[in-house]
């Protein structure tokens, strides 16, 4: 038997290692393992996939193109439904309950807690990609394991950043934007100063809400509970992040209280408001309108300032893919949601998304996305960054269930606006979350 | 042709059988015709609800069943600052917003009585704010109360009345009367509508007969359109006070309960509790404690306002 340098290549450890860098040297993902896995799907199987409606064209586009791939590889017709994405919990919520309906959903943050039951496990699969695609962000990760186990796949996350006009910064006299909370109130004022205040959603915006509340109080090393899910708020971290929110909201734009996920894109946009917290698609609707390019050239994005705890941490919106138990098809619909998270599709996808969506596995971190728009680099490490919302507990009905009751939105603008003391504030959340907590 | 009667052979009446008994049987029969109408009733109204109301009692969570708690979940709720909260809310905004829906809604239907050029247009007109799906209506107002963008602080601004936007949403108190304002604003065609029907059924002759006793136009309200009128209100506002108690859209759409719940009514807080929460039993212990407050409105509604003494204008 004649032994070629090729067989060597191929059929040894070397050899492996070389094909996993190769294709990085050349700018492709890197292959940690050529682990193998095949689902058959089952004879006529046929799947219902429900997603939330897209933010960006580009990601619908390209989930319904590589569906169709994999319709045309395998057979398996799959439909997608849309829904609101504010509707998808209480939809899910019903399949999950009822034991019918779409076989794979797109769900939202710490949804799989609520019904792991009633959910496939997916943990061969989940193992399968993260072992050859660098592993999971624990962020993500976190919101779809459960146990050891997981109960779904970690999507994307979707990241909020920090998003100026940067002319109007300069006018404030700052010639970059500050790295820490100090001098981004000092920026905050001086900007407000200038005829160009900052705003942040204080309302019960389910999105930037949310993110910005929690930035507040992680930044200061604040958590809502401890690792043994026991409430922790009412702490002098807290108390200090929302002193902190008291000093900035003063230099808002007047209103913010009553703002929900929209109104600061709206505001932004028509030019009230010089600095806010959103998603790239903020971005996006300056530079897709043909009369905002003045705006758009001017838009900065940049990671939230870090604060006294000197690490960065923040919310984020997390989606997972999920299979009910109730499908018929488990092995189609875990043969489609690996063809869909295979680096041909998945690295595909994210492009396409125009940096909304951050991928959940390391390997794809490589992505031509995050370089292609210096605007985009902020929201390249949102699945890093993101910590779930039951941090430092665990995740559960009890974290679903404080979020869903904006239980940290209103701390921080009760504190923010001044309607109650960042004391009385704490502890009135506190009280809150312990109603969850069951104390 | 003579017929012997003898000879026609006598036919023996056959037994009746149980069949035919039982469907000459009028009880029977009766039963039989209502078993649709209340199979309909049981499945659509008396289930649900009935299962709303065991839920409240019971520790269900969104994707587990729960077991029967007794009244934990109620228990509970008595502790909860933010329960209470809506609960005034929502008696406020049913007070005030039917009181108003009521006056306005009357003095509409007065003016749509009276005798005037393109009255069928005007009645049209009149009911577009109901016919308008909520939620459209509930955005159209989400702009005219926005922060920023608001059309009534920009005019008033141009005529120079504010300096700076008024906080619709914002302020709590603020965020009250305008979830008040555009509930009646939506509101006030059904009362004004229906009141309109009842109006037309008063007999012209009795206003004919007082005029000439020489009633002045308020007598004439107070004395017999009122009195005539009072079994259509008593519906009218029946359903009014139901359907404001039970309002969810508009807040939904305008504030989703915020600032700091300031709106919230025991229908979102609910809803809010229940789906985006996943506490279903918690969420239907919120709406359970809804039936208590519905019911008095009925009663109030049938064994006061139907009263035929207040119709007549006697005590009791």
């Amino acid at each position: 038997m004649t032994i070629t340098r090729r067989d060597v290549l191929l059929g040894t450890a070397a050899g492996v290692a070389a094909g996993a860098v190769v294709p990085a040297l050349r700018g492709g993902t890197p292959a940690f393992a050529q682990t193998k896995l095949n689902y058959t799907p089952e004879k006529g199987a046929e799947l219902r996939v429900l997603r939330w409606s897209a933010f960006v064209k580009g990601d619908e586009d390209s989930w319904i193109a590589n569906t169709e791939k994999f319709t045309k590889e395998t057979g398996v017709k799959v439909r997608i439904d849309k829904e609101s994405w504010e509707d998808i919990r209480p939809k899910a919520a019903v399949a999950a309950n009822v034991g019918s309906g779409p076989d794979i959903m797109f769900v939202w943050f710490d949804d799989p807690h609520q019904y792991p039951d009633k959910l496939l496990d997916v943990t061969d699969l989940a193992d399968y990609l993260g072992k050859k695609y660098g592993g999971w962000y624990e962020g993500p990760a976190s919101y779809a394991k459960r146990d050891g186990k997981f109960i779904g796949l970690p999507l994307a996350s979707i990241g909020n950043a920090i998003c100026y006009r940067e002319s109007w910064m300069n006018d404030a006299g700052f010639k970059e934007f500050p790295k820490d909370t100090a001098g981004f109130l000092e920026l905050c004022k001086a900007m407000k100063a200038k005829g160009h205040p900052p705003g942040f959603a204080h309302g019960h915006a389910v999105g930037d809400g949310n993110n910005f509340a929690h930035w507040i109080l992680w930044s200061h090393g604040g958590r809502l509970v401890d690792e043994n899910n026991k409430v922790v708020v009412n702490s002098p971290e807290t108390i200090a992040g929302l002193k902190y929110a008291r000093e900035l909201y003063q230099t808002y734009i007047p209103g913010t209280e009553s703002w929900l996920d929209v109104n600061n894109n709206r505001a932004f946009l028509a030019g009230e408001i010089g600095l806010t917290a959103n998603g790239v698609s903020l971005y996006y609707a300056a530079k897709n309108d043909p009369k905002l390019q003045d705006m758009a050239k001017d838009i900065r994005t940049t990671p939230f300032p870090v604060g006294p705890t000197g690490k960065a941490a923040e919310l984020y919106q997390i989606t997972s893919n999920v299979i009910f138990k109730h499908t018929k098809f488990p092995n189609a619909a875990k043969a489609y949601l690996q063809f869909m998270f295979e680096e041909a599709q998945m690295q595909e996808w994210i492009k396409q998304s125009s940096a909304y969506c951050c991928q959940t596995l390391k390997a794809y971190a490589n992505n031509p996305i995050w370089t292609s728009d210096p605007n985009h680099v902020a929201y390249a490490k949102a699945s890093e960054l993101l910590r779930p919302n039951g941090f430092a507990g665990q995740l559960g009905y009890a974290s679903a269930g404080v979020m869903a009751d904006y239980v940290v939105v209103d701390m921080v603008a009760e504190a923010a606006t001044g309607q109650r003391s960042p004391e009385e504030a704490a502890k009135r959340a506190e009280s809150r979350a312990n109603r969850y907590y069951r104390v | 042709m003579a017929v012997d009667a003898d000879r026609i052979p006598r036919v023996a009446p056959a037994p009746a059988g149980l069949l035919e008994k039982v469907m000459s049987n009028r009880h029977f029969l009766g039963l039989l015709f209502m078993l649709p109408a209340a199979a309909l009733l049981l499945l659509f109204l008396t289930y649900p609800l009935g299962l709303g109301v065991w839920l409240g009692f019971t520790d269900t969570r969104i994707g587990r069943d729960g077991v029967f708690i007794g009244l934990e979940n109620f228990e509970y709720l008595l502790d909860d600052t933010v329960f209470w909260l809506s609960v005034f809310n929502t008696i406020l905004y049913t007070v005030v917003a039917s009181i108003l829906k009521f006056g306005l809604g009357l003095w509409l239907a007065l003016l749509l009585n009276q005798h005037m050029p393109c009255k069928a247009f005007f009645r049209a007109i009149v009911l577009l704010p109901w016919v308008v799906p909520t939620v459209l209506s509930a955005i159209a107002f989400w702009w005219i109360f926005d922060a920023q963008f608001s059309i009534l602080s920009w005019a008033l601004r141009e005529m120079g009345l504010i300096d700076a936007n008024i906080n619709f949403l914002g302020d709590k108190w603020n965020a009250r009367w305008s979830v008040i304002a555009a509930n009646v604003w939506r509101g006030i065609p059904f009362v004004a509508i229906s009141l309109l029907a009842g109006l037309q059924t008063i007999p012209q002759s009795l206003y004919e007969a007082a005029t000439l006793d020489g009633t002045t136009p308020w007598q004439r309200f107070r004395y017999i359109t009122l009195p005539l009128l009072t079994p259509i209100i008593a519906v009218v506002m029946t359903f009014s006070v139901l359907f404001t108690f039970t309002d969810f859209q508009l807040i939904y759409v305008l504030t989703r309960g915020g600032p700091i719940n300031a709106t919230h009514l025991m229908a979102t807080l609910s809803f809010q509790r229940a789906i985006p929460g996943g506490f279903l039993g918690e969420g239907a212990a919120i709406a359970t404690a809804m039936i208590p407050f519905l019911l008095s409105a009925i009663l109030f509604s049938y064994f006061g306002l139907q009263r035929r003494r207040w119709q007549h204008g006697g005590q009791d």
